[in-house]
């Protein structure tokens, strides 16, 4: 079997993307950007995820089988809040 | 694809190598969607109580140690680098460097649960440990953010809550202690099968043609990651 060989460059760039994004995130914390704190920090975050899925997990090199099972995941998590957050949101 | 040479690493139920690796990646990948809704629940319980509390959020937050997060945060980030080098080393047959890698990873896994260990201890020591020993800390968060008695819009505590805690401060701590401490256990188990892993490698029992233990630790590992860079802002970072 020929494994798809990912080159080393792209993981050292990946995690230099991420040391940048740990940066970043931890800045902008200082700053009180009043209802936008948890957006910017969660939108990091995810930035952050995609980086490690994309190019350490291999899913961007992986078959479009294996990227519907990798979204599956995360898929069955938004419904998770979709159904829950707009309960608790508009509850008084 | 080479369906003899390497014959012996394929079981019999699959026709070659190649089928039993995508077999293998799809079943890892099935387990970690069941492990993303597992600490989804928590990150669904921490977004409520978040929102019925923030200010008592904002409080606790200010009791946990940015710096000590962030320098987690930064060992965990390496980890998952040096993770995907050992694979990448596993897939090009090269031992030493297969072995270099996961030792550091193991050694990095192990810095960051030693500096979980002495923040766990200092919240010990400062009675933020939900339950008898919990005592409501003196205020560090800026007064105009955190009033918590001359802000009047906010929510009460629900009474089911008031019975059982001291104050929502100890919701925050318990939320901190459980999506922290069951990120820890996978931490604890991920470095176990590291240890397995550097016996079995420095035994040369991985190479270009079998290294699927290495790609699923691998998998494994940088899911736990992951859990952190959320833990670690929604946490840490709350202001």
């Amino acid at each position: 079997m020929q494994p798809h060989v990912v080159p080393k460059s792209i993981y050292f760039t990946a995690a230099a993307g991420l040391g940048v994004l740990l940066v970043l995130t931890v800045v902008a914390a200082q700053f009180n950007l009043g209802v936008w704190n948890a957006p910017i920090a969660v939108l990091i975050a995810l930035a952050k995820a995609a980086l490690i899925v994309l190019f350490f997990m291999h899913v961007r090199y992986g078959s479009p089988l294996l990227r519907v099972f990798a979204a599956g995941g995360f898929l069955w998590l938004v419904i998770l809040f979709l159904l829950m957050l707009p309960d608790y949101l508009t509850r008084h | 694809m080479n369906t003899t040479a390497h014959a012996g690493h394929v079981a019999h139920h699959f026709d070659d190598a190649e089928q039993q690796y995508t077999a293998a990646e799809l079943g890892m990948w099935v387990f970690l969607a069941t492990e993303v809704l597992f600490f989804g629940g928590l990150f669904a319980g921490y977004a409520i109580y978040r929102y019925w509390y923030p200010h008592e959020f904002i409080e606790g937050s200010h009791h946990l140690d940015v710096p000590l997060g962030t320098i987690n945060t930064a060992i965990l980030l390496t980890s998952s680098l040096t993770m995907a080098l050992a694979v990448h080393a596993a897939q090009t047959s090269e031992r030493r460097a297969t072995v270099r890698n996961l030792v550091l990873t193991l050694l990095l896994g192990s810095a960051f649960l030693g500096i979980k260990g002495y923040e766990y201890y200092h919240k010990y020591e400062e009675h933020l440990v939900p339950g008898g020993n919990f005592k409501i800390p003196e205020k560090k968060s800026a007064p105009a953010a955190t009033d918590l008695s001359a802000d009047e819009n906010r929510t009460p505590p629900r009474p089911e809550i008031q019975a059982s805690v001291s104050s929502p401060i100890e919701l925050f701590f318990s939320l901190y202690f459980l999506m922290t401490g069951l990120h820890a256990l996978h931490m604890v188990i991920g470095a176990a099968i590291l240890l397995v892993l550097i016996v079995a490698a420095s035994r040369g029992a991985f190479t270009q043609a079998y290294f699927t233990p290495v790609e699923m630790t691998g998998l494994y590992w940088h899911f736990v990651d992951i859990v952190w860079v959320f833990l670690f802002p929604l946490l840490y970072l709350i202001r």
